[in-house]
Order: structure tokens, then C-alpha cells, then sequence
């Protein structure tokens, strides 16, 4: 049977094949080389070695964005998952009007990031300026505490299922055990529940962290990196590096900065999965 | 009998503040619609939290400048196209190519599986600059074929969640099929795809959901003067202040968030079903 299908190879795999070569592999080597070039255009490159990375540390615009990102990231992946655990656990208990939470809590998921941005700057400019505050684009923590809020209010949801999910799957003769065994409530929580769910925080980490850290639409529509650059992420530097700065060298720094960023994707994506799932136990 | 009744109090009181919550949590939506029913003048910052009274009242005016003047019906129509377009496409090749990869032992398949888990981690920041002129040079940039594009750029989730899901059926059902004659393109299209099919509704809603709002990668990708998906549109008007009117602006992000929530309704069984099942696969 294998061999069978072998021969019709040119069928099922060779257009994904191509897309992906096309989408994907040689933009990714590509983009590679490019890190180690000077070029405005795509025909005029120089080969310039590590310069380009040696430069990205001295544009402190960089580090900047680096420490708010990272900051940022920390900080709302704790909050959303902290708040979305909550809501599941309390949203298992079958109270009245379960469903209809569930589907407003979803909902703001499938509003767009640029959309959702604008919305929330015009929400929250109305409150600060109703209190008689700065506006989002005159103050970095507002912008800080309007990003949590925004990026709370659209992944409290999403990552709320996924709880609901995995809370639902614990069996209840285990909880009943543990609570003959005379463990009170909290015990229960967090010596069964939480290690019994371990699996659905893996991934719920891993999507929130992520998300935040790669951050891009949402950034660029209700701060747009104001004021003076100090709410701008990882993302919309490398953005405004390659296509809002003049001068012949930035095309490649850009690119330098976009390979540094995706290391540190990859770095973090494998220290919290190794942290996450040494933790996750057996039934 | 008393530990009963006060569980039942405590529920009564859960089910209070989380309709308070959701109030609150409905509240931005209510807001912009609320706005996009003033005149113009009557729109300011401070102005923005408080109901349109009679005077500043202006009806649906608002709607129908945005859709005349914005020119909003074709960008509705570039999102809707590409979405339809590269979903329908990502979930046909990726769930053959999927087949081929959970069923063939071969190098090809291994290097293209691990090949697709790493395309999942690699911010678009990576690939922006080099894949839009990929795409510049291969013609590849008009609504009608960036499909392609997103193909290339989605079928690393699509392919890692048909493989999960592939590898897990058992093989005997193709077998028979295979002995009462069936050839591969045959079977793949009349026994794999049928029991795929909830795979596919969750893979395709994943991918709706990121190609419909997808901003970064049209814009990089389309010639903006010519085409703008709905996302672009947003963003090209809020982005020049000043000469932009706010209300048919909050008109238009109205229409383009009812008939998500409107389908969201419909489909919230199978939607909520594929985000755990992209979870688990995760």
C-alpha cells in the first residue's frame, strides 16, 4: 500500500510542496543570507559580514523595545491565564447562564487585531480624558496598562475553553477520592486539579507567551509605539526599521534584528515547554 | 440539607457578577456602535462614552457614506475572496499532503513534517521583506493568487494537525478498500476525507479566523493603491488623521464585525470544538 501511494508522490505532496518552498523555505534562507548584507534593493547587495548585528545593540531603540516586550509578555501571560484558570473554574461549577458567559467571554476572539485596536483607543482615550488624564498617546504606562487590557480582554476567552476543556476531563471519581481522603477545596485545586491539567497550561502558556511576545497589529492600532517609541514592541521595531527609516543601511539591520527575534522566539518557546511539561503527570 | 442551600446561594451570586462581567466585556462593542450612530460633530474624544442624543442623532447616514465613499464593499469582497480562496485550498493540499506524510515512510516526509513544526514558531517579521518580493517576482500578488502565498505560509498548522489526526486512524479501512480495488486518489477522496472531515472544520476554522483578520501579510504583499482587504482599509483611513471622518470610520468597523458575530453565533458549536482540538494537537 505505502508503495502505492509513493508513486502519486507528484499529486498529494507537490503543491503544498511548492507553496511552502515558495511561502516559506526560500523567504526563510533568503532572509537568512540578507542579515549578513547592506542592500536597499533587492539587486544592490553587499556582503557585510556580522555588522549589521554588531549595529542592532547600539540602536537603543532595540533594547528598548526588547525590556518592554519582555516585560509585557511576563506580565499579561500571568494575568491571562491566572483570570482565564479562574473563569473556567468557576464556569464548571453548572451555574445559571453558563453557555451565554462562554460565548460573550469568547467572542472578542474573532475581531480582528487592528480592529479590536482602534475600538479600545477610542474606549479608553473616552475614560482618560473623562478623568482628566493623558491620553494613551502621551503616556507609556497607559499605553502599557491599555495593551494588558486589550490583549486580557481578547485571550481571556480563548484560553478560558481550553481550561474548561481540560477541567472538564478530570474525572470526577478522582476528585471525589481526594475529598474523602479529606482534602478540603483548596487541596483538591491544587494538589489535583491543577497538576491533572497541567497539560492544557502547557499550551495556553505557550499561546499567550508567544502571542504577546510577537505582538504586532494590536501595538500598532492603539499605540502605535507613542510616545516617542516608548510602547513599541519587538515587531513594530523591526517594522518601522526596514520600511519608516531613510538611510541605506537599515534594510539590512532590520533584517539582523528580525533573526535575533526569531531566536529569541525559539529560546523561549523551548524553556517554557521544558518548564511546563516536566511538570505534567500521569492518571 | 443546609450546605445544599448555600451552594446554591453562592451559584446565585456567581451567576450575578459574571452578568455584570459580561455587561462590562460587551460594553466596547456597544460603544462603537453607539458612535457610529452620531453626526460628525458630535463625535470627540470626550464625547466618546456618552449616548447620541436626539440632536446629534444621524441615523444610518453614517453607513451609507462609509459604504459609498470608502469604498467598502469592494474591500469586503478582496477579505471575503482570499479568505474563501486560500482557506478552501490550505485544507485540500494540506490534508493530501498529510495523507502522504502519515502513510509513507520516507525522508521526504519526515523532513517536510519537522519542516512544518518549525514554520509554526517563526515570527512573519522573519520572512516579511524577503517574502514579499518572492511574491512580487513570481506575480504572485493580486487577491486572486495570494492564496498561494497563504498557502505556503499556513500549511505548517494545517499539516501538523491533519498528521496528528491521520496517524491515529487505523490503517484497516484502507487496506479493504485497497484490496476491493481502490486506487490511492479514489480512496483518499471517498475514505480518508469523509473521516477527516471534523479535522477539516477545525483546521479550516483556525485558518479563517487568521487569514479574515490577517493584516501585516496583504499589506506587505498587495499594491495598496489597487487592493485593500478589510483590515488594510481600517488601518490605510484611522492611519491618516485628520482628513478622516470618524463616524462613517466607526460605521464601517461596525459592518465589519457584525457578520463575524452573527456567524460566530451559528457556528459557535464547531468553532469553540476547533479551538480545543488545535489545543490538544499543540
Amino acid at each position: 500500500m505505502n508503495r502505492s501511494i509513493k508513486k502519486y508522490w507528484p499529486l498529494f505532496v507537490l503543491p503544498t510542496l511548492t507553496a511552502f518552498a515558495i511561502g516559506f523555505i526560500w523567504p526563510f534562507v533568503w532572509g537568512i543570507f540578507l542579515s549578513f548584507c547592506k542592500f536597499t534593493t533587492v539587486k544592490k547587495i553587499k556582503i557585510v559580514g556580522l555588522a549589521n548585528y554588531t549595529k542592532i545593540f547600539s540602536d537603543s531603540s532595540f533594547v528598548d523595545a526588547l525590556k518592554f516586550t519582555s516585560v509585557f509578555s511576563i506580565v499579561s501571560t500571568i494575568l491571562i491565564n491566572v483570570l482565564a484558570f479562574t473563569v473556567a473554574l468557576l464556569l464548571i461549577r453548572g451555574i445559571k447562564g453558563t453557555n451565554i458567559f462562554r460565548t460573550v467571554f469568547f467572542m472578542p476572539n474573532l475581531i480582528g487585531g487592528i480592529v479590536l485596536g482602534y475600538i479600545w483607543q477610542i474606549l479608553l482615550n473616552g475614560l482618560l480624558s473623562k478623568w482628566e488624564l493623558p491620553l494613551l498617546a502621551l503616556n507609556e504606562k497607559y499605553g502599557f496598562i491599555g495593551l494588558l487590557v486589550l490583549m486580557s480582554w481578547q485571550q481571556i476567552g480563548y484560553m478560558m475553553i481550553i481550561y474548561i476543556a481540560g477541567l472538564q476531563n478530570v474525572s470526577s471519581d478522582i476528585i471525589e477520592a481526594a475529598k474523602i481522603d479529606g482534602a478540603g477545596s483548596f487541596q483538591t485545586l491544587f494538589k489535583v486539579q491543577i497538576p491533572m491539567v497541567m497539560p492544557s497550561i502547557t499550551i495556553c502558556t505557550f499561546l499567550t507567551l508567544t502571542n504577546s511576545f510577537k505582538l504586532f497589529d494590536q501595538n500598532l492600532s492603539l499605540t502605535g509605539g507613542e510616545p516617542a517609541k516608548k510602547t513599541q514592541m519587538l515587531a513594530l521595531n523591526i517594522y518601522e526599521t526596514y520600511y519608516s527609516r531613510s538611510g541605506a543601511q537599515w534594510k539590512g539591520i532590520g533584517q539582523a534584528k528580525a533573526v535575533v527575534f526569531f531566536l529569541l522566539v525559539v529560546v523561549i518557546s523551548l524553556i517554557q515547554l521544558k518548564i511546563t511539561r516536566s511538570r505534567e503527570v500521569q492518571a | 440539607m443546609n450546605k445544599k442551600s448555600s451552594k446554591k446561594g453562592i451559584n446565585m451570586i456567581l451567576t450575578i457578577i459574571f452578568s455584570v462581567i459580561a455587561v462590562i466585556y460587551l460594553y466596547p462593542i456597544f460603544m462603537i456602535i453607539s458612535n457610529s450612530l452620531k453626526i460628525e460633530s458630535a463625535i470627540s474624544t470626550k464625547s466618546a462614552l456618552s449616548l447620541p442624543t436626539l440632536d446629534s442623532f444621524a441615523g444610518f447616514s453614517n453607513y451609507i457614506y462609509g459604504i459609498q465613499k470608502m469604498n467598502f464593499l469592494s474591500s469586503f469582497f478582496y477579505s471575503l475572496y482570499i479568505t474563501v480562496s486560500s482557506v478552501v485550498l490550505i485544507i485540500l493540499c494540506c490534508s493530501m499532503c498529510a495523507w502522504y506524510i502519515s502513510r509513507v515512510d520516507s525522508l521526504l516526509s519526515k523532513i517536510l513534517y519537522y519542516l512544518c513544526v518549525f514554520s509554526m514558531v517563526v515570527p512573519f517579521q522573519m520572512v516579511m521583506f524577503t517574502l514579499a518580493k518572492t511574491a512580487d517576482t513570481l506575480k504572485l500578488n493580486t487577491p486572486y493568487n495570494i492564496c498561494i502565498i497563504y498557502l505556503g505560509f499556513g500549511a505548517g498548522l494545517a499539516v501538523f494537525m491533519f498528521t496528528g489526526f491521520m496517524k491515529s486512524m487505523p490503517m484497516e479501512i484502507e487496506e479493504a478498500a485497497m484490496i476491493d480495488g481502490c486506487s490511492p486518489i479514489q480512496m483518499f477522496f471517498r475514505v480518508v476525507a469523509p473521516i477527516t472531515k471534523p479535522t477539516m472544520i477545525s483546521t479550516a476554522i483556525l485558518e479563517t479566523m487568521w487569514v479574515w483578520n490577517d493584516y501585516l501579510l496583504p499589506t506587505l504583499v498587495l499594491d495598496i493603491k489597487k487592493y485593500r482587504t478589510i483590515p488594510m482599509d481600517i488601518q490605510y483611513f484611522r492611519g491618516s488623521y485628520g482628513s478622516v471622518q470618524m463616524g462613517p470610520m466607526m460605521a464601517c468597523i461596525v459592518i465589519t464585525i457584525i457578520p463575524v458575530i452573527v456567524l460566530y453565533l451559528f457556528a459557535q458549536k464547531y468553532i469553540i470544538e476547533g479551538v480545543i482540538a488545535g489545543a490538544v494537537k499543540g
